[in-house]
């Protein structure tokens, strides 16, 4: 461009510049080893990585464990097990990806699900009010978490620490601690059960519920990548400040994603009657740390705004597979837990590994 | 004067704690001119710019754009009015490629029934648009316009937001400390970038340490001390270690320059 207008400007030192080398600076190309190599590709696609790590953990429990494993019917029945930690994931990477944490997930599922029962049931209301009720219900429940993070400003650790506390007594005193039985669903609101239905295909029996974790993730891809308020979102969780000073409302795109958190804890609810059979409130208790777990492992970034949304359903899975196998290979569950956790610290590992080489 | 400031600033201040970052400092920035802010470091020079683009309310004073007065609430909304900033820390994504970068904010939607209803990005023409205006302001040369913004150089990321402000801007554009991390070429670079955006009729803030840089490009010189305007001097008629003076305190500026 250096324009005439520009060149009388010019100061005596900057003379030389017309005459500087223009050729791209170039390396001698060192011999790469393969670990080189395999580091670079997975800097370049980190979603492989969990991919690579659910394919090599198929094969090998297909050895292990043999044909119960492989079969269809197993790895439709894995979909099964992990679809409500899959769905909360969902939720739980939204959060993570702003650079914050949400443990409530669990309780607000459990207590979206209370509500869902306790209106279609024994107040009798028509089941779709009383799951609407519930899904809003989940949505308010993640604003408010969304609000005393942006607007009084606490940690969403410590924000959402109490927040489960809060939402588990609530559930605890709404439900009297009792269950729901699966008869008087049946009775009165068949439809809280709908995602425990399945299709049979050649063996595979897929369940609803499992059909609804693929399409919640196939959603949340798309609003991530390809709409502005997903973009918005990795850049808040990138970093907050420079959004901020680019033009974005951070605080508004903040509670939008807890809200938006919550929701799907309202739809998980629902898939979790269906998967129970019943409406309990002691159940799902770990479900929040087990969310975290595969989202860690699907390789999203605790320190927010990197991943991609489908590493978590693959994490999601990893998880399932490594139960199931470890099960059907006679292990005992302990060690199930065991591996389990070593994965968890391996992924994060692996994460940092990748993360080093330069681009 | 008879031309009438396009931004103009009176009697603005701001106080952190007991700290009072602006004392009752003034502004004026006329059309087509280049606009250098300079001062010691704590003179006040970055609230001021945050004022004026929005990042900071300042607790007393007002601001005008084109005679009229303006309250910005956020950035977003100095932005809508006009006014881009380039800020020290560029306020780029780092994990955000460079077309997304450059429309953060204010992304093109496609037509029709995606965009409208399933709020489809057009990523396309927001690439195709920052390839030609990164190559029309030829900042930098970059072969993939979806790399992250994490994998440039210093001056590039530099450029990156320069650009970005020279192609949204439609009223002022303001760069805080657009050299202080650069090179001598990529320097060369944004100070012509400056003249070339200049030469389209935007008038340009310049905050700088960079005495040459200063005195290259600036058509008036704004001195910041202790968080107000001390004067405004012609750089034709003043040399270098007298706006260090002044600025300083070494030396009382001249009369005249204290109104202009």
């Amino acid at each position: 461009m250096s324009d005439a207008g520009a060149a009388p400007h010019k100061q005596d030192f900057e003379e030389v510049l017309d005459r500087s080398d223009k050729s791209v600076a170039a390396f001698e190309g060192h011999e790469k080893n393969l670990m080189d190599r395999l580091q670079h590709f997975l800097h370049g696609n980190p979603t492989m990585v969990p991919v690579i790590v659910l394919a090599i953990s198929i094969i090998a429990f297909g050895f292990i464990a043999g044909d119960r494993f492989f079969s269809a019917f197993n790895l439709s029945l894995i979909m099964q097990q992990v679809s409500i930690i899959g769905i909360l994931a969902a939720a739980q990477s939204l959060v993570i990806l702003t650079a914050g944490i949400d443990l409530s997930v669990g309780a607000n599922m459990v207590l979206a699900s209370v509500i869902m029962g306790n209106l279609g049931v024994q107040l009798g209301l028509p089941a779709p009010v009383a799951i609407g009720i519930g899904f809003i219900c989940g949505a308010l429940a993640g604003a408010l978490n969304g609000f005393l993070v942006t607007k009084v400003r606490l940690p969403p650790f410590i924000v959402t620490l109490g927040t489960w506390n809060i939402f588990f007594a609530l559930n605890l005193w709404l439900s009297g601690a009792q269950s729901i039985r699966s008869q008087d669903i049946d009775a009165q609101a068949p439809l809280l059960k709908f995602f425990g239905e399945s299709i049979n295909i050649g063996g595979a029996q897929f369940t609803f519920g499992s059909m609804l974790m693929v399409l919640i993730f196939a959603v949340l891809w798309y609003v991530l990548n390809r709409t502005a308020w997903g973009r918005h979102v990795y850049a808040v969780g990138d970093d907050k400040d420079a959004a901020e000073l680019a033009g974005i409302r951070t605080s508004r795109t903040l509670v939008q994603v807890y809200a938006l958190a919550g929701l799907v804890c309202g739809i998980a609810a629902w898939a979790a009657i269906g998967r129970v059979g019943s409406v309990s409130p002691q159940s799902f208790q770990e479900a929040n740390l087990q969310s975290i777990t595969a989202v860690v492992i699907g390789g999203i970034s605790l320190f927010g705004g990197r991943g991609s949304i489908i590493g978590p359903l693959v994490g999601a899975l990893i998880v399932g597979v490594f139960n199931s196998g470890l099960r059907l290979a006679g292990v005992d569950v302990l060690w199930q837990v065991f591996a389990i956790g070593w994965l968890t610290i391996i992924a994060v590992a692996m994460d940092q590994w990748i993360r080093k080489v330069s681009a | 004067m008879t031309v009438q400031p396009i931004l103009t600033a009176r009697g603005l201040v701001k106080r952190y704690g007991r700290v009072v970052a602006l004392n009752h400092a003034d502004f004026d920035l006329y059309p087509g001119e280049v606009l250098a802010v300079i001062g010691d470091n704590g003179a006040g020079k970055t609230t001021l710019i945050k004022a004026i683009s929005g990042a900071i309310r300042p607790d007393e004073g007002e601001i005008r754009l084109d005679g009229q007065k303006v309250d910005f609430r956020s950035p977003l909304e100095a932005r809508d009015a006009g006014i881009e900033t380039v800020h020290q820390t560029l306020a780029l994504s780092p994990a955000l490629s460079i077309a997304d970068n450059m429309f953060l904010g204010r992304e093109l939607r496609k037509p029709g029934f995606r965009g409208r209803w399933l709020r489809a990005l057009d990523r396309d023409k927001m690439e195709e648009v920052a390839r030609q205006k990164l190559n029309e302001l030829g900042l930098l040369t970059i072969q993939n316009i979806r790399q992250a913004v994490e994998t440039l150089s210093g001056g590039q990321r530099q450029g990156v937001a320069v650009v970005r402000a020279a192609t949204f801007g439609s009223k002022v554009i303001i760069m805080d400390e657009p050299t202080a991390a650069l090179g001598v070429k990529e320097s060369r670079k944004v100070l012509d970038l400056i003249q070339d955006v200049k030469s389209r009729g935007l008038p340009i803030v310049l905050i700088s340490h960079n005495m040459p840089h200063v005195f290259e490009v600036a058509d008036r010189i704004h001195v910041h001390r202790l968080g107000r305007r001390l004067c405004v001097i012609d750089p034709k008629k003043h040399t270098m270690s007298d706006a260090v003076a002044y600025m300083t305190g070494a030396m009382e500026p001249p009369v005249e320059a204290a109104v202009a």
